[in-house]
């Protein structure tokens, strides 16, 4: 099992966020979804440490999540964040930033391929993309990493039709290379059976 | 340095014409300052009095350890006021109080130890007023603008840490914007002075009767004593508060707990 939720709670602003959550994820592509505010970037946040439980327990392959060094465990569970956040400079600096985190090599070219991104991105600065390149730049960055599991919240919800199906196309690729699994949060149902081999519900 | 001048007391009080004027405008154009003129008047008349006398004490009784207990005592009360100024930053009291008596201690010390003042009563007072204030004036730039710019930056800083970044590289760039703010006032005016305006203790020096070679090189000495305290205050604020904002497995607090 890549995930496994126990008992899970999360209080933000004095309430439960999160309350006794459990659930299985496994290995391939699963989506995540609910109604907006139902806790799945909560969620998200907690399966690579960039917020601990209040409550009960989550293991990463079959080993609890506290005993990984966060920063190793960020490199190999990459999450791309709803709203794209790039560091200032172009988009290959910020691969080369992400890469050289992770001890990779970059071939820039490449990693800009899968994020669905052609080689001219490269020397592009990033003040200078739309959101939906930048969305696609996050992934770019993201996957120059080498993760093992993408984490993706929302990765369409700020864009037009046309830049989602370039997501999209992307993400359906990098489902069938295998090599990486995904956790994508989203609010759409029919998205989310285009993109997950698992749905998961988050109840209201 | 021996030139000395006596000010009698009408002399300061023929000064407050100017300070009638000033409430005189206020009430005319409406500004409605003029209760915090009379305010801003009376405190300046007991404030400085008072320090007039705590500082004659000190110069009478000529020993280091009443200087010192008046520095730390700058130093305790200037961490108290920048820490107002640094409301976004949590546990900011801390980093200022390190900052300030680091700042003081090391320029002081460096001042004295390269033989540039003796370490009296005489120099170290007004030497030290000025270090310890300007170092509470950058720090708590610093820190405030540390606070807003970690507010702004939440995302792309949470960003940056799901890259596998540690908290202080995540936060390199917020840092080194507050560490600029804490010390560009000082570095600009250092620039410009003598063009734009003359710095006070030059003007002091001249009214007390010194030569304009004197004032001038005197005035230098400070201005630079004073860079390293600005820079020394503000970078070990800054370093020191980043990491309030974090949790010890690199995780941005919530700005709310
Ligand atoms: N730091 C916080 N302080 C207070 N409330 C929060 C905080 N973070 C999230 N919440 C609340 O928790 C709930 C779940 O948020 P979120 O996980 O972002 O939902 P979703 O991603 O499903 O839309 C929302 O009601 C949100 O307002
Ligand atoms: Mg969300």
């Amino acid at each position: 099992m890549l995930f496994e939720l126990r008992e899970v709670g999360v209080d933000r602003g004095g309430r439960a966020v999160l309350d006794s959550f459990g659930a299985s994820v496994p290995d391939g592509s699963t989506a995540i979804v609910g109604p907006s505010g139902v806790g799945k970037s909560t969620l998200l946040r907690l399966l690579n440490r960039l917020a601990d439980p209040d409550r009960g327990e989550i293991a990463y392959r079959g080993r609890p999540l506290t005993e990984y060094e966060p920063l190793a465990l960020r490199r190999e569970v990459a999450l791309v964040p709803q709203l794209p956040a790039l560091l200032e400079g172009t988009v290959e600096s910020n691969l080369r930033y992400a890469a050289e985190l992770a001890g990779e090599e970059l071939d820039a070219e490449a990693t800009l391929a899968r994020a669905g991104l052609d080689p001219s991105f490269a020397a592009r600065d990033v003040s200078r993309l739309s959101v939906g390149e930048q969305q696609r730049a996050m992934l770019a960055r993201a996957l120059a990493q080498r993760p093992r599991v993408l984490l993706l919240d929302e990765p369409t919800s700020a864009l037009d039709h046309a830049a989602r199906d370039r997501i999209e196309a992307a993400l359906a690729e990098l489902r069938r290379e295998h090599e990486v699994s995904i956790v994508l949060v989203s609010h759409d149902p029919e998205q989310a059976r285009r993109l997950g081999d698992q749905i998961l519900e988050m109840p209201a | 340095m021996s030139t000395s001048i006596h000010i009698a007391p009408w002399q300061v009080a023929a000064s407050l014409v100017l300070v009638g004027l000033a409430a005189a405008i206020s009430f005319w154009q409406r500004a409605d300052l003029e209760r915090d003129i009379l305010v801003a008047t009376g405190r300046s008349i007991v404030q400085l009095t008072l320090v007039g006398y705590a500082i004659k004490l000190i110069f009478d009784a000529d020993t280091i350890w009443l200087v010192l207990l008046l520095l730390a005592a700058m130093v305790f009360f200037g961490a108290i006021t920048a820490r107002h100024r640094a409301a976004k930053v949590p546990d900011s009291f801390g980093p200022l109080l390190i900052a300030l008596a680091l700042a003081g201690a090391s320029t002081l010390g460096l001042v004295v130890a390269l033989g540039i003042f003796e370490p009296t009563p005489r120099y170290l007072v007004p030497v030290g007023g000025m270090v310890i204030g300007n170092a509470m004036t950058a720090s708590a730039v610093a820190l405030n603008r540390l606070g807003d710019e970690m507010a702004d930056a939440r995302s792309r800083i949470e960003a940056t840490l799901a890259l596998g970044a540690t908290a202080r590289e995540a936060a390199a760039p917020t840092v080194r914007r507050a560490l600029r703010s804490g010390m560009i006032a000082l570095v600009d005016s250092t620039k410009t002075t003598g063009l734009i305006f003359f710095p006070g203790t030059m003007v002091g020096m001249l009214l007390a009767g010194a030569s304009p070679t004197d004032a001038v090189r005197l005035q230098l000495i400070l201005l630079y004593t004073l860079l390293g305290s600005v820079s020394i205050s503000a970078l070990t604020a800054t370093l020191l508060a980043y990491r309030h904002f974090f949790t010890q497995a690199a995780q941005l607090r919530d700005p709310g707990s």
